[in-house]
């Protein structure tokens, strides 16, 4: 090419001429049928998302570990030998509770000041967190999406909304939780709901955001003239470019979830002691980190907590940036 | 940008307004016996009208708020009526307000001069040891409930130093843990954003173009990449410094720090709802105060940022 361009034109000509002969190429025949074929790439948004996140070797570990957790958490009760989570062990020979056993061959994570076995409780009360962690960010993802959709997309709504958003952000989050925990009795709905009334809000002003910003640009603006409904638009057009954000705030409700569970019980507002949960086993082992030798029954509930929440938080991340077609290859 | 202001703060008392309101009708939903006190089941049900028309609870609702706004009109929060009976709330918090606001500033001084620093530096070597050791560090932080990871620094670091257990105002040393604990959560906060912010500064053209230059990357990051990252950083930080000047329940309860953390917790469990009233306005206004200083240092720190109203976007 750089010769093509630079040498004189005679000479080239020349050497053109000297090179081909005759008969090395023949006239290309008339296909009607390639008239009509269209350009594409294999590049499919979901497939590329995936692919960047299985690149992701710790994030794949981490994602296989959780699922193992989440399934043995509803496996454990079923398994031959397992005690109920509740159940106050008695010695059976002299038929007193099996209190502060350290962790053994019977009871693998011990048993607690009332001789529950802390194996099972520990658990079942993970098994109530994710509950609620999941139940939290679930809702958060209808109640925001929803939320945010129409507070960006629909005009007349925006005053209100934002009116409504600032005076409903400006109330302290630990206010609304103490309250309506406190008004409503501690139990599990009221816990979800108390979480629920709160953790929209931030989901709602980042998609809010992010419509205003993209609502008008060219490629919607066509769609709108061409005719697309208006949730034609929003669910086609607006939310899959969303899905890294909105991976993102969930990734991070569902350890906040779990975290203001232990902060519920922790000011006493958490759920009834007949339930275990993270928050509780954390609770009632507080008090015993003074002593050297019963330190197990905090430590074996928080690594647990520790490992759910940092799992949800980097596998949480590393989805988000493998859903941003910003970094699809 | 004095019109700005203005506007602004003219909007933040009709919000501190609503906000009151909303409060002081909820707290009205609490049950009743919890204003009683221990003596509940002893009490004849004659006894328990006198000490609730005492309170003022027998008032209708709007006669209640009336009261409570000519008080605050006149500078008066109104006085505590369970934990600690018939004592001004002024006098509470001022005894209880300045160590929580010493200790949070100084928490924050930590978090500003290390979290910011490894921040860059997680950007500069993005990708290699500090860089992962940093993220390590942030995701901890982040993803583990603050309950857990105080209670641990609290048992095991005070062993491993040989510091004081339980806080005391004349002993600096049973400052450090408190402090410190205190101001981990920002100083991750303020390591992944301002790395994150650096990241995307990093990728955009005019870094390019001054690469292309041959400008140093030294020269880059400290005049194009930092200053220009910083500014979103920067107005978040006025919140983030009332907001730990006011404690953490966690800390406080741990260390015993007699500063105002758990004092909104504690009020609103004693259903001493003057107090909780009193104390949900300070925050609130704190909260707003701080979102408002922090626009204004954003406008101050970038000069693109104008607080004129433009017409006709959108």
């Amino acid at each position: 090419m750089k010769k093509f361009l630079d040498g004189p034109v005679d000479e080239l000509t020349e050497s053109i001429t000297e090179t081909i002969a005759g008969d090395a190429f023949t006239f290309a025949e008339y296909d009607e049928s390639a008239g009509e074929k269209v350009a594409w790439t294999d590049y499919s948004y979901w497939g590329s998302t995936f692919r960047m996140f299985f690149k992701n070797k710790m994030a794949v570990a981490l994602l296989l570990l959780l699922a193992a957790i989440l399934l043995f958490t509803f496996i454990q009760p079923h398994l031959p030998g397992q005690r109920p989570a509740t159940l106050i062990n008695n010695d059976p020979n002299t038929g007193l509770q099996l209190m502060n056993i350290p962790p053994n061959d019977e009871f693998l994570f011990g048993t607690n000041s009332i001789g529950q076995d802390l194996w099972s409780m520990v658990w079942s009360g993970t098994r109530t967190s994710l509950l609620i962690g999941l139940a939290v960010a679930c809702s958060e993802i209808v109640i925001g999406i929803t939320m945010g959709v129409l507070w960006g997309y629909v005009r007349q709504l925006d005053h209100l909304l934002t009116t409504i958003y600032n005076i409903a952000d400006n109330i302290p989050q630990t206010i609304m939780l103490i309250l309506i925990s406190y008004i409503l009795r501690p139990s599990m709905s009221t816990i979800i709901l108390a979480m629920c009334l709160t953790s929209w809000l931030k989901m709602a002003r980042f998609i809010r955001n992010q419509i205003v910003i993209i609502r008008d640009r060219d490629y919607n603006l066509a769609s709108r003239c061409l005719g697309t409904p208006t949730w034609r638009i929003i669910l086609k057009n607006l939310l899959p470019y969303l899905v890294s954000v909105m991976m993102l705030r969930i990734a991070t409700t569902i350890p906040e979830a779990i975290g203001n569970e232990v902060f519920l019980t922790y000011i006493g507002l958490g759920l009834p002691v007949a339930i275990p949960s993270l928050g509780n086993l954390i609770n009632s082992g507080r008090g015993l980190l003074m002593y050297e030798s019963l330190r197990y029954q905090l430590i074996f509930p928080a690594v647990v907590l520790s490992v759910v929440t940092v799992s949800f938080y980097i596998i949480g991340n590393a989805f988000a940036d493998a859903a941003d077609p910003k970094n699809h290859v | 940008m004095l019109k700005y202001i203005a506007k602004r703060l003219v909007q933040s008392v009709l919000t501190l307004f609503i906000i009151i309101t909303i409060i002081f009708c909820l707290l009205r939903l609490m049950p009743e016996e919890g204003y009683l006190g221990a003596g509940y089941d002893k009490m004849s049900e004659v006894q328990k009208e006198s000490i609730l028309t005492e309170m003022g609870l027998r008032d209708p609702v709007p006669v209640q708020l009336m009261k409570f706004y000519r008080g605050l009109l006149h500078g008066d929060f109104g006085t505590s009526w369970i934990y600690r009976p018939n004592v001004a709330i002024t006098e509470i918090l001022a005894d209880k307000a300045p160590i929580s606001i010493r200790m949070g500033l100084m928490a924050m001084g930590i978090s500003l001069v290390v979290g910011i620093p490894l921040g860059v530096l997680m950007t500069r070597f993005k990708g290699f040891i500090p860089d992962k050791l940093g993220m390590g560090f942030v995701v901890l932080v982040m993803a583990i409930p603050q309950a857990v990871y105080h209670l641990f620094i609290q048992t095991y670091l005070t062993d491993f130093f040989g510091l004081p257990m339980l806080f005391k105002e004349a002993n600096p040393m049973s400052w450090i843990l408190p402090t410190v604990s205190l101001s981990l959560y920002n100083t991750a906060t303020f390591a992944l954003w301002m790395r994150r912010y650096m990241v995307d500064e990093l990728n955009k053209d005019y870094v390019r173009l001054a690469r292309a230059k041959g400008v140093k990357n030294s020269v880059i990051m400290a005049s194009h990449v930092f200053p220009n990252a910083f500014v979103p950083l920067i107005q978040t930080i006025p919140t983030l410094i009332l907001s730990t000047a006011m404690g953490s329940i966690y800390v406080e309860s741990l260390y015993s720090v007699p500063g105002m953390g758990g004092l909104l917790v504690d009020v609103i469990q004693r259903q001493d709802n003057a107090m909780v009233q009193a104390l949900v306005l300070i925050y609130a206004a704190l909260g707003i105060i701080g979102l408002l200083l922090g626009d204004l240092l954003m406008g101050l720190c970038d000069p693109r940022i104008t607080f004129a109203e433009k017409g006709g976007a959108r």
